[in-house]
């Protein structure tokens, strides 16, 4: 295998012409490695589940077919016999121009894995197009492959093209239209280079740190967080190799984008394609398989609408985007909202309601019953007087007569729910247990959704599984079947951002205010960085500042530790004040810090000895801090040069007395007044912290309150000064 | 046939994904697939107008299927079939002198659904009248939906002369087939040709001084005003633009290098020139047996302005877009939606397509039909490659072109399956 792949890297290298002739080809990932669509890809594949009733791969498929790909990898880990098995059966397999190649694995666990195994079969033979089969898209790819090419002409570091999309004049529609989390991305205007990629911007509280080189090496940098990802990208042959090259690398955007972009040994650079009329999105969770399909009964995904792909004699689109095929039953009094989907062979009862949801073939739906934004997919019964609102019902489920799914309810295959039951909000319910251990750790997660243990669970499915499900039966009502699967401490406050239902209101106010104080920050990162920009990006400095205070925190508690060992030598060995300032003064250069640092630290040090010194009662203390002072004065002295180190003397005593050394707190005007006589501090920087601290929170104003008197003497003693002078 | 095949599939899926765009790109595509189709199809020593007839059928019904919309594709599949009878019908009529009426019937008894004895007597009638007849109340009344009546009738045409002239067969069946290629080549020439036949009527219809209004973009009528502008005729154009796809703006263009006087306005400023305007020409996406005429969107308001202000509502449409069907039949989808993205951007808008805030229902719905349909009242005059006609004159035309039992292709599909 070895020497294959030399063969075939060596071959690319040196004909570079006869890449250009090659077939177009596709890699379409079969598996989305994650679990957010479980339960119900416990028992089918993802790219099988029905999207407004077409398997979401045959979305893919059809756009690629129509895009002018020629060759198609499709790679199959978790129940890859159900989508061979279907592609097999599928019109896919007979088509002229365009084959459709399954790659089947059973120990992939993740996107690098698949394309680290692809690169090992040696199929890629030039520019591919990377795409999962849970994309939905009607873009032309003729403009981005060309302007993949030229570039690649010029540049062969330029591997990969990712396709963006325009997607957001409100600051939360990331969120509640796709479910996914804020992207910010930065992009050169000119190249369309891309230089940052950041999806988990959530947990960095709306503040982003890039780097500094990023804006000194390029002339103008954008910073958008307005871009959807479509998840489409095309990709030279190079990306494979990289993938096998770096075996760490797992996500395709987590690691493989943000360790490209990081790694300036290399050079690779990764470029952006942004389209503006066509469509193009990716089903990452319940929410955004809500939302899309939501955008095809709307037909923004023309022409890969329903009524197009199943061949228009079947089903034909009315008024008000009502979806119908040919063969409904429908009751007189049945009301049939606007946005809907009814498939092939479904029976609707009497005064059923329905608006804005899908529902599959061979359905029967009872009387009175209420449907509202959900998804119904085959050989549902849903008996009378049941009321759906935005939930995900899978094939041949059962609801008995007045059950009700609350929102966000998802039922996986074949469950029962017995009668009167109320499903409750965001529960998952399906045939199969729960699986016990659920590693938090989400790189894990995706472990034993992709091992063949899922299709293993469903053969049992189709066998008996009643007989130990009897006794569970209860957990849905009389009659019911089905497991409600727990959600975990922590994670119920999270699901509503996954589900199919709306966003409550009131995480949606939430969610409005979280943003709406970003909401200047970001306006802000929209504008271009001149090139000569300072640092300071994010407004106020905050983002970047965290980092580097972070940092200098560490560097500062050593460096505290360091001067107190030298202060403590000093002490014992009777080390002469020039020596020891000489030392703490080459300590201070060693860890790149001001004096101001070292006349706190020094104070800290002599403070720390004044209380570790033995002592009895608070007077005690008090001799031994003014013996330590009246001995160090020099030392102190030398380090407190201007008024602003004097200040944070203060303000380390301060810290002290709340923290390290309480005692001290009964002491603080004492001490203040024993630096002042000792002329250690002086009067004009007292004050000015008792002013700083006038302002202040009441917490923070204990120690000028104890201090209240002296500073009041200080201040007479000033007016008097004035007067005099006068 | 493997090769027909994958011709097939190709050609299918380039209807289903909407590839080809225009209905004389898709007629001309459809006629030569056909052709194709027929010289594939192995003639049997019986019956090989009823083979024809079944595979023109079996390809043909699954070509209307792909694209619904677009009626060409049933209409030059009637038209083949059409053309296929008429041959078999001709060559027939030469061998009908020694056809035994009992023998006939005796055929018709062993069938076992289509012992219909009017339709007998018409088949007979039908074979012993001339070819290019045009259909009669009798024969469109007797009109049976019934599959089997088509491939039987031929059926007993060649089983009568098989008896009769068992020796003449095979170099018949290759006449047979030679005829129908032939006249399936006509029908290309003639698709290809028609705009040329329209085009040379346009100085009858356009006059010096002239202001034309027009919508959007249509070969047809760019050809028909060259026309008129290259026999000397001055005249000024009104182009208006034709959202949403605006390709009133290629025709503006067009136009104005083949040196027309040229005027572009948009689409909802028709009515504020009406007045000004002498005659209205438009393309036509079909026009229908009743003269209804399905054409690009916001044509029908155009024909209401041009009502209003007594201005000729002109039509042009070559013969491969008169179909022989009704607007009301089931089978006829009146229109495509496209993507909404043709109208608004995605980008701006995406926050109203935002369904997990708010009530989770989508409050915008974004509408953007293909065509309209304008009724026959307000159509002064369709003019065809055959001349120009009143549209209540179009379903006599369209009996020139199809045959009766062909009418009801699609219904025995859907029924069928």
């Amino acid at each position: 295998m070895g020497a294959q792949k030399k063969g075939a890297t060596a071959r690319v290298s040196e004909d570079p012409e006869e890449l250009a002739r090659h077939p177009l080809q596709a890699i379409l990932l079969a598996d989305s490695f994650t679990t957010k669509f479980r339960p119900i890809t416990l028992e089918r594949p993802k790219v099988l589940l029905p999207l407004v009733n077409i398997p979401m791969i045959n979305y893919t498929l059809a756009w690629l077919e129509s895009a002018g790909v020629e060759e198609v990898f499709v790679f199959c880990c978790a129940h890859s016999k159900q989508v061979i098995g279907y592609l097999e059966s599928s019109e896919w397999s007979s088509q002229p121009n365009f084959s459709v190649t399954t790659i089947e694995s059973h120990n992939s666990i993740s996107a690098g894995d698949a394309l680290r195994l692809i690169y090992e079969r040696n199929v890629i033979h030039g520019d591919f197009v990377l795409i999962s089969g849970d994309t939905v898209s009607n873009m032309s790819l003729t403009q981005a492959l060309q302007e993949h090419k030229d570039r690649r002409k010029k540049d062969a570091n330029a591997i990969m093209t990712m396709v963006v999309k325009q997607s957001k004049p409100s600051p939360i529609t990331q969120q509640s239209r796709l479910g996914t989390d804020e992207l910010f991305m930065a992009i050169n205007p000119v190249t369309k280079q891309l230089l940052y990629y950041e999806d988990k911007a959530e947990y960095s509280k709306g503040f982003i740190s890039l780097d500094k080189t990023l804006i000194a090496d390029n002339p103008s940098v954008i910073l958008h967080n307005d871009k959807q990802d479509c998840y489409i990208d095309i990709c030279s042959q190079e990306v494979l190799s990289l993938f096998t090259d770096n075996f760490d690398y797992q996500h395709l955007r987590r690691h493989f984008v943000k360790g490209l972009l990081v790694d300036d040994i290399m050079g690779y650079k990764i470029f952006t394609h942004e389209i503006h009329s066509s469509y193009a999105a990716r089903i990452d969770n319940f929410r955004s398989y809500d939302t899309i399909s939501k955008d095809i009964i709307q037909r923004w995904t023309y022409p890969f609408v329903p009524d197009v792909l199943c061949g228009s004699s079947a089903i034909k689109v009315e008024r008000q985007g009502t979806y119908r095929a040919s063969d409904v039953t429908l009751s007189r009094s049945a009301q049939l909202g606007s946005f809907i989907f009814i498939g092939q062979g479904t029976k609707i009862g009497n005064d059923t309601k329905i608006s804005h949801s899908v529902i599959g073939e061979r359905c029967t739906i009872g009387s009175n019953v209420t449907i509202e934004g959900s998804y119904i997919w085959n050989n549902v019964t849903i008996e009378d007087g049941c009321q759906l609102r935005n939930a995900i019902v899978c094939d041949g489920v059962i609801l008995k007569s007045g059950a009700v799914l609350q929102p966000g309810v998802i039922l996986s295959f074949k469950v029962v729910v017995g009668q009167q039951f109320v499903v409750p909000a965001y529960s998952k319910v399906s045939l199969l247990q729960q699986p016990t251990q659920q590693d938090s750790d989400e790189e894990l997660e995706y472990a034993d959704s992709t091992s063949g243990t899922g299709e293993l669970r469903s053969d049992k499915l189709n066998g008996d599984i009643a007989p130990d499900l009897s006794e569970t039966a209860s957990e849905l009502g009389t009659g019911g079947v089905g497991y409600i699967w727990k959600v975990f401490e922590g994670a119920y406050d999270e699901e509503w951002r996954h589900s199919v239902a709306p966003i409550p209101t009131d995480k949606l106010v939430k969610l409005m205010l979280d943003r709406d104080e970003d909401e200047e920050l970001l306006t802000q990162d929209g504008n271009v960085i001149s090139a000569s920009g300072e640092l300071k990006t994010v407004s106020d400095g905050n983002g970047s500042e965290d980092d580097d205070n972070e940092d200098s925190r560490d560097d500062y508690v050593s460096f505290e530790k360091e001067v107190e060992a030298t202060f403590l030598r000093a002490v014992h060995e009777n080390v002469k004040v020039d020596l020891a300032v000489l030392e703490v003064n080459a300590l201070r250069l060693s860890y790149n810090m001001a004096s101001v640092d070292c006349g706190g630290a020094i104070f800290y040090s002599m403070m720390k000895l004044a209380v570790e010194s033995p002592h009895n009662s608070a007077s005690e203390l008090h001799r031994n801090a003014a013996d330590i002072v009246t001995t160090w004065q020099k030392l102190l002295k030398s380090f407190l040069h201007d008024i602003d180190e004097e200040i944070e003397v203060i303000l380390k005593f301060e810290e002290m007395c709340l923290e390290s050394a309480k005692e001290f707190a009964a002491l603080f005007p004492q001490i203040l007044h024993l630096l002042y006589d000792k002329e250690i501090l002086h009067e004009d920087a007292i004050l000015r912290w008792a002013d700083e601290k006038e302002g202040a929170d009441e917490s923070d104003k204990v120690f000028l309150k104890r201090s209240e008197k002296f500073i009041q003497w200080l201040r007479e003693a000033e007016e008097e000064e004035e007067e005099e002078d006068e | 046939m493997p090769d027909t095949q994958a011709l097939v599939n190709d050609f299918l899926n380039k209807l289903k994904k909407r590839k080809i765009e225009g209905s004389q790109a898709t007629a001309k595509q459809t006629a030569e697939l056909l052709r194709s189709v027929i010289s594939q199809t192995r003639m049997p020593y019986t019956n090989q107008a009823a083979a024809l007839i079944h595979s023109v059928k079996a390809v043909g019904e699954r070509l209307i299927a792909a694209n619904p919309v677009e009626l060409a594709v049933g209409n030059v599949v009637r038209r083949v079939l059409h053309i296929v009878r008429e041959e078999d019908l001709s060559l027939t009529t030469a061998a009908m002198a020694g056809l035994n009426l009992s023998a006939e019937s005796d055929d018709e008894d062993d069938t076992d659904r289509d012992n219909h004895p009017a339709l007998s007597a018409a088949a007979i009638a039908a074979a012993s009248r001339s070819t290019l007849r045009p259909p009669s109340l009798q024969t469109l009344l007797e009109d049976v939906p019934d599959s089997a009546a088509v491939p039987h009738t031929s059926s007993s045409g060649g089983d009568s002369e098989g008896k009769s002239k068992s020796a003449d067969k095979s170099s018949r069946s290759r006449k047979l087939k030679h005829d129908v290629i032939e006249a399936v080549n006509e029908l290309i020439q003639d698709i290809s040709t028609c705009h040329e036949l329209i085009a040379e009527q346009a100085v009858e219809h356009i006059h010096q001084n002239e202001v034309i209004l027009t919508l959007g973009s249509s070969r047809t009528v760019l050809e028909f005003l060259c026309a008129a502008k290259e026999k000397k005729r001055s005249f000024r154009v009104f182009v208006a633009e034709g959202a949403p796809r605006y390709q009133g703006h290629l025709l503006a263009k067009e136009l104005v290098t083949r040196g027309l006087q040229t005027t572009l306005i948009t689409d909802s400023a028709v009515f504020a020139m009406i007045s000004r305007v002498n005659m209205v020409i438009v393309g036509a996406h079909a026009v229908m047996a009743n003269g209804g005429v399905i054409a690009p969107v916001g044509l029908n308001m155009v024909a209401l302005a041009a009502q209003k202000h007594a201005v000729p509502f002109v039509v042009l449409a070559g013969s491969h877009k008169l179909c022989p069907l009704y607007p009301h039949h089931p089978e006829v989808l009146l229109n495509e939606l496209r993507s909404p993205s043709e109208l608004l951007d995605f980008g701006e808008f995406s926050d109203c397509l935002d369904f997990g805030s708010g009530i989770g229902a989508p409050l915008l719905h974004v509408v953007n039909p293909t065509f309209d349909y304008v009724p026959p009242k307000l159509v002064s005059l369709f003019i065809t490659d055959t001349g120009g006609h009143n549209p209540s004159y179009m379903y006599r035309l369209i009996a020139d072109y199809y045959s009766a039992d062909d009418l009801v292709l699609e219904r025995r599909t859907t029924s069928g399956n």
